[in-house]
């Protein structure tokens, strides 16, 4: 098992002719994943490696049946249209590459797939991999490289850095350590899905023991899984690091991410590493402290319940 | 994008919003001049982008144009937060007779902007909220469905405020909600909000911080407000150096080499992307090494926009050597950033075995990317040797 993505979610690519979308197809494609179709406005009769595209999602539905998934690389100022129209085409699970889109329109496309039932993962973020099964965005790049750092095993990944993803997989990968899901949830300020609000997910799959999270200063993202942790006697072990320590000497100016601006003493890396702890979660200093913490953890993990 | 004080009651005043009499003065005669059209005791506040500038003596009271005049350098020259003014706001010295806070924002974990009042306002909102929660309501709204003025009753009403002042109070609350979307703000805030003595409602001082990335959609506000379009409004304004990594960013669509910030040390550092930037300069500074800048290079950036970064760092005064670093890579091409840095060093008439003290860039075209390493004979390694330690190696070479 794994969340959100198995080897049989179908998706279509927004965008599809773009650039990136172009990459982001083949390397999905080679990946093993099933992209039912693309999207671009007034290329329609063309494909991509294969897939056929599209002028409207009505007329992927309308040719393929029901689509789970989408994965929208746009640019920032159509990067909301695209949004409601895979949204009011009954599409659930919507990942958005794109970055650099002003806050109002990534609270506008939230609101609504809320409103919808649906869920977006990002924006600013390189996507979902259930590794062996399929990946849903950029997340490890080309297929050799992805097939690399990423493999099958117990530790799902929650990451606002989409490099970082890949660091912690590859550094888990070498430790003999695999991942059930990986998700680059973004670095916006403000995002489609939060760690407590994937920690749900997580808990209810067989499949994942462990968590491990990449965090840096600014937002109350920390503070809201710290809380979720502790309200709900999460079985999951969770490690994280923090990155970013620098930044509490020097408030006020903007590094990383759209989000990893401090504003307030709640949201500086210190303050944050003190909010985990005392969740019970560790903190690493280092990567590679990470898999060792891990098998600590997991060895020490407290019995299934219902077992 | 922080707006002066005197943008943001620009801003309002196109809205209707109640302001008081001011005028902006950039001479002492200007000041002179403000206070006599004013005719009455004046308040004058040095325009900075920083808080607390009372306590840094950066705002003054005076009773006539004369002394308005003599307190326009001294209130010019005070430091708030590092920074001095760009001007000084002449304003008629109003009758107060309570204070209110009043601010409009995001809450990321609603995902919904958020307004917050309170009766309690001109001291420090943290501390009301911590003291007297019950004088601090949030009342979110939606971002999507349309709103009205309801929500801003309810958000005054909150905090136990009724008769006429719930109702004038909740037109200047409605309004501020409608500037904070419709010019993609981050920030929205009046504190204080004073109600006057005869029982008026007037901004006293406001402020206003613009999502970066919605600029282009709010030009002409800009144009009118007379924003330069290189002006970032940070903390601190940008050194040539940083508005030179600027430069080299825009010059090619292909990539980013972003977020160039200067700092003293003598290790360049071309490392990336958002989250490697952050563990990296971390890292460096764990071992004791001295940063001479940081920034973000990722999204595939072509073989010259890593070479114009490399030659920008090279020739800043002071550098020695540069680390070349990255977490494991997605969609950057390993190759291509070798390839760039080893020619920035070479048009920068060094050799790149010298100054290169590490690369360590792991992903993609990795093996293409060794090989143009080893001909220059650059230390280089792959993911092997994790981020913190190739930062090690990078700083164990600064002698």
């Amino acid at each position: 098992m794994s969340i959100l993505l198995t080897k049989d979610t179908n998706f279509i690519i927004q965008g599809i002719t773009g650039r990136e979308a172009v990459n982001l197809t083949r390397e999905n494609l080679d990946y093993g994943s099933t992209i039912v179709g693309g999207v671009t406005p007034g290329r329609a009769g063309r494909d991509v490696y294969g897939v056929p595209v599209y002028d409207c999602v009505r007329d992927v539905v309308k040719n393929h049946g029901a689509v789970e998934g989408s994965i929208i690389s746009v640019p920032p100022g159509f990067t909301k249209d695209a949004a409601f129209e895979a949204l009011e085409n009954g599409i659930k699970l919507i990942v958005i590459v794109t970055e650099n889109i002003p806050r109002k329109d990534v609270a506008q496309m939230v609101e609504l797939a809320e409103l919808r039932g649906a869920r977006i993962i990002g924006p600013n973020c390189l996507g979902i991999i259930s590794p062996e099964e399929g990946k849903m965005g950029g997340v490890g790049g080309p297929a050799a490289n992805t097939r690399q750092a990423y493999s099958k095993g117990p530790v799902g990944i929650m990451s606002r850095s989409g490099g970082m993803t890949t660091e912690i997989a590859s550094t888990l990968t070498a430790a003999g350590l695999g991942q059930s899901t990986c998700v680059s949830i973004g670095g916006d300020a403000i995002v489609g899905t939060t760690y407590a609000e994937l920690m749900p997910l997580f808990e209810a799959d067989p499949e994942t023991k462990a968590i491990a999270i990449y965090s840096e200063p600014g937002g109350r993202m920390e503070a809201e899984l710290a809380e979720w942790i502790q309200k709900h006697d999460s079985r999951l072990p969770v490690v994280a690091f923090m990155a970013g320590r620098f930044m509490d000497e020097m408030r006020g100016m903007r590094f990383g991410h759209a989000g990893t601006i401090v504003e307030g003493k709640e949201d500086t890396a210190a303050e944050k590493i003190e909010r985990l702890r005392s969740a019970g979660i560790d903190v690493a200093e280092r990567i590679e402290e990470i898999p060792a913490l891990i098998q600590k953890r997991m060895q020490e993990r407290k019995p299934e319940r219902g077992n | 994008m922080r707006f002066y004080e005197y943008e943001s009651k620009a801003l309002f005043r196109r809205h209707k919003m109640p302001l008081g009499q001011g005028e902006l003065a950039s001479s002492a005669e200007e000041a002179k001049a403000a206070a006599a059209a004013i005719d009455g005791p004046v308040v004058m506040k040095s325009q900075v982008l920083s808080g607390g500038r009372m306590k840094a003596g950066a705002v003054k009271f005076a009773d006539t144009p004369d002394e308005a005049a003599g307190l326009f350098a001294p209130i010019m020259a005070a430091e708030v937060s590092g920074q001095t003014g760009r001007s000084v706001l002449v304003e008629e010295k109003s009758p107060v007779a309570q204070e209110y806070f009043l601010s409009v924002t995001w809450d990321g974990r609603a995902k919904q902007p958020v307004v917050l009042f309170s009766d309690m306002g001109g001291i420090d909102i943290e501390e009301v909220a911590e003291t007297h929660p019950e004088h601090l309501s949030r009342t979110h709204f939606s971002s999507i469905l349309p709103i009205s003025p309801r929500i801003a009753k309810e958000a005054v009403s909150a905090v136990g405020v009724s008769g006429s002042d719930l109702n004038r109070l909740t037109p200047i609350v409605f309004e501020l909600m409608k500037i904070f979307l419709e010019y993609d703000l981050t920030l929205a805030e009046i504190n204080p909000l004073a109600k006057l003595e005869d029982g008026r409602f007037i901004v006293l001082d406001g402020h206003v911080d613009m999502e970066a990335e919605a600029r282009g959609r709010h030009k002409a506000l800009l144009a009118e407000l007379g924003v330069q379009e290189e002006e970032t409004r940070q903390a601190r304004p940008p050194t040539e150096f940083e508005i030179q990594g600027r430069q080299v960013n825009e010059a090619d669509h292909r990539g980013v080499a972003g977020n160039v910030v200067e700092f003293d040390g003598n290790l360049g550092l071309v490392i990336g992307a958002g989250g490697g930037s952050l563990t990296l300069f971390d890292a460096v500074r764990k071992h004791g090494g001295k940063p001479a800048n940081y920034c973000e290079i990722g999204g595939n950036p072509s073989v010259n926009k890593a070479c114009e970064l490399t030659k920008l760092i090279l020739a800043k005064p002071g550098v020695e050597k540069i680390a070349v670093m990255m977490n494991v890579v997605s969609n950057t091409r390993v190759d291509i950033v070798a390839r760039g840095v080893v020619k920035g060093c070479i048009e920068s008439g060094k050799d790149p075995k010298d100054v290169i003290a590490i690369f360590r860039i792991p992903g993609a075209w990795e093996e293409e990317g060794f090989k143009i390493l080893e001909k220059h004979g650059v230390e280089y390694c792959d993911r092997s040797v994790s981020m913190y330690e190739a930062a090690g190696r990078a700083v164990a070479k600064m002698g």
